[in-house]
């Protein structure tokens, strides 16, 4: 991994910083340069923002999408990212509903399905820290992207899409359950997999997986989160 | 009957409305009762252990005499944490936790995570054919097997036990095969990272042969016992029925939407594993109902048992060769043989590291406990599952173990159509509702 890629990169004039998935520290951690000027800190972080032109259908979808936000499209989309052919679009959350509805109505777009919403928890990512993931799938044009949404820690509302999309009724539960992210608008946020009088939300990365030690032969195997390991 | 509540706090929030608990009791006496007493409102809990909704499922209904008024599904028993135990696990670990989400599906899971990695690695192109073709085998065999348990126990659960053996014996068959293959009957962790754990045993071409008519026998029986049968037809004809606006406003896909007349399929529409060069047909129905899933389950074991037929010509074909990709640096040893301790091992890779290479040992032993390095990014990736669209969310932050690995269960996504299905109908009719969705609730709650 170059040099370029462990250094926090400038964020475009007036666009959200690129997401940064962890810090990671010491031997076992820092991967790269070990001969420790580094302080074997290396930050790694998501693929950049794209530049045009994306590819595939990719520019077309953005194309469409842009003129019918028209002036908010600036704000609305925060900056698009193609990795792996893959699109990804990062929205702002004021937006999302304007985007989810145009995403669905519109003919050149029809992305009549929303596979769910999966969260992700970024705890170094300040002032983004949680994300949730929207894959959208077009049965129409059998195309499929995908929408992003970052919000900070201590604010983590996002509008519900339900209203547009009725199945993410379970996978917006789902998230509020694991990562804490409340969705605003929805019909009825109550946990789903966890017991009702749960505290905390157990997959976001301050969340302990838990586990006790087990003793095998006369040594002591401490749980899998506490075990010495390669990151 | 009595006023009391009990542990789960009343299910009404309103003092005003009496709320009855009972606890087993002939169902006519407490309706007479609650009749008697003019109440109007009867909320019955089914589950979440009972032996009709297919698993550890909690469905609560409101019933008007024998008519649910209102049906909601309660789930998270059986959440166990695996995405989560995932995140402390090597990529190739992740295999062994993902199959046991739908464990009567193992290796759709499977196939849906080892793709999404090959993806974010960029080396989807360079899985060997032959792995490619060993997984559509086994994804086929696995889809037989799951549509035969959906049919079977969905029979079961009507009181038809024939149906449930006949089919239970057919699977078995499909287990054989696995087992021979991949060394378990299920929760395989065949499908690795970069290829398969191992290729053909001696003789397997002949087996898979040997095996398709003995399925299809199966089938043919169940097709007969099930067909023209007019009990099943009363019990299933135009119920628990979904049109094709109410699946594409739930997201609903597989079977459930192809009755819909919708020939939606990801093997055809995005292909993948070379999907694209196999013959075989999208069954549809357009009559919406629990009858025309059944039966579109049944068809799709034929077409599957087509796709084994040409992996088996394919196999013969192709001989003996490499089923992982050559770069050693992701590369697990496979080829491997069932040793005296049970387990499986690679004669030929332990006599390598053990006896000739010390570099071979090293790198054996940091692959295998430290894991391979996969770029940092995120994937999604969306295979046709026996039940619907199973897809795969993975994040790396460039490490040996996933930052986030979320799956999108079909069934968790299905299950969401309940109420629909049963709101209206006979309270019978939830069970037939349940088994027409075909969820696994190991799935589900992940």
């Amino acid at each position: 991994m170059s040099d370029d890629q462990n250094l926090e990169t400038p964020a475009p004039e007036g666009r959200a910083p690129l997401t940064l998935i962890n810090v990671r520290e010491g031997l076992f951690g820092a991967k790269g340069d070990t001969s420790g000027y580094d302080g074997l800190i290396q930050h790694v972080q998501m693929p950049g923002a794209s530049e045009r032109p994306y590819g595939e259908w990719f520019d077309g979808v953005v194309d469409v999408l842009t003129e019918l936000l028209g002036d908010d499209a600036d704000e609305a989309i925060e900056y698009v990212v193609v990795d792996r052919g893959e699109l990804t679009l990062y929205i702002a959350r004021e937006h999302l509903l304007a985007v989810a509805q145009h995403l669905r109505d519109d003919q050149d777009l029809r992305f009549e399905m929303c596979l769910g919403v999966s969260g992700v928890h970024y705890p170094a990512d300040t002032g983004r820290e949680l994300h949730a993931v929207y894959p959208m799938q077009s049965v129409t044009h059998n195309r499929r992207l995908r929408l992003e949404v970052a919000v900070p820690d201590g604010d983590s509302h996002i509008p519900s899409i339900t209203s547009i999309y009725p199945m993410n009724n379970w996978h917006e539960r789902e998230t509020w359950d694991f990562f804490g992210i409340i969705f605003d608008g929805h019909p009825s946020l109550a946990r789903i997999e966890m017991p009702d009088d749960w505290v905390g939300h157990p997959q976001r990365k301050d969340y302990p997986l838990g586990g006790i030690p087990v003793e095998y032969k006369g040594a002591e195997i401490p749980s899998p989160d506490e075990r010495r390991q390669y990151r | 009957m009595s006023t009391d509540t009990k542990a789960t706090g009343p299910f009404v929030e309103d003092p005003d409305v009496p709320e009855y608990t009972v606890y087993g009791s002939d169902w006519s006496e407490v309706a007479a009762e609650a009749a008697r007493l003019g109440q109007q409102r009867i909320v019955m809990n089914m589950g979440p252990q009972h032996p009709s909704t297919h698993g550890v499922l909690r469905v609560m209904l409101e019933l008007e005499g024998e008519i649910v008024t209102e049906a909601r599904a309660g789930i998270g028993y059986l959440h166990t944490g695996i995405e989560k135990n995932m995140e402390f696990r090597t990529w190739t670990q992740g295999v062994t936790f993902c199959t046991r989400m739908d464990y009567v599906a193992s290796m759709t899971q499977e196939l849906a995570y080892c793709l999404g990695i090959e993806k974010l690695l960029g080396i989807t192109d360079d899985i060997p054919e032959r792995a490619s073709v060993l997984r559509v085998l086994m994804a086929e065999l696995t889809r037989i097997g799951s549509h035969l348990v959906a049919v079977g126990t969905g029979g079961n659960e009507l009181g038809a036990t024939t149906i449930m053996t006949t089919a239970f014996v057919a699977r078995e068959e499909t287990f054989r095969v696995i087992e021979a293959i991949s060394g378990l009957r299920t929760n395989n962790a065949y499908i690795r990272p970069g290829g398969v754990a191992q290729g053909l045993p001696e003789g397997g071409v002949e087996m898979i042969r040997a095996m398709i008519p003995k399925v299809k026998e199966g089938l043919d029986e169940l097709a007969l016992l099930q067909i023209e049968n007019p009990i099943l037809k009363g019990r299933l004809k135009n119920v628990a029925t979904m049109n094709l606006s109410a699946c594409m406003a739930l997201g609903i896909t597989g079977p459930i939407l192809r009755s819909t007349g919708l020939p939606y399929d990801l093997r055809k529409a995005e292909p993948y594993c070379g999907y694209e060069t196999y013959d075989f047909q999208v069954p549809t129905s357009t009559d919406n109902d629990a009858w025309s899933r059944m039966v579109i389950r049944m068809e799709e074991c034929y077409e599957s048992l087509k796709i084994v037929a040409q992996c088996a010509d394919r196999l013969e074909k192709m001989g003996d060769g490499p089923v992982m990709v050559e770069d050693k640096k992701i590369a697990w040893p496979a080829q491997l043989s069932i040793g005296g301790d049970g387990q499986g091992n690679s004669p030929e890779h332990i006599k390598h590291i053990m006896g000739e290479s010390m570099e071979a040992l090293i790198h054996h032993f940091k692959l295998v406990t430290e894991g391979f390095d996969v770029p940092a990014g995120q994937v999604y990736q969306a295979i046709e599952g026996p039940k619907g669209l199973l897809g795969v969310h993975l994040v790396s932050d460039g490490g040996t173990k996933p930052w986030r690995a979320h799956f999108r269960d079909p069934g968790f996504n299905n299950l969401q159509a309940l109420s629909i299905m049963a709101q209206g109908g006979q309270m019978a009719d939830v069970v037939v509702a349940i088994a027409s969705i075909d969820m696994v609730l190991g799935g589900v709650d992940r």
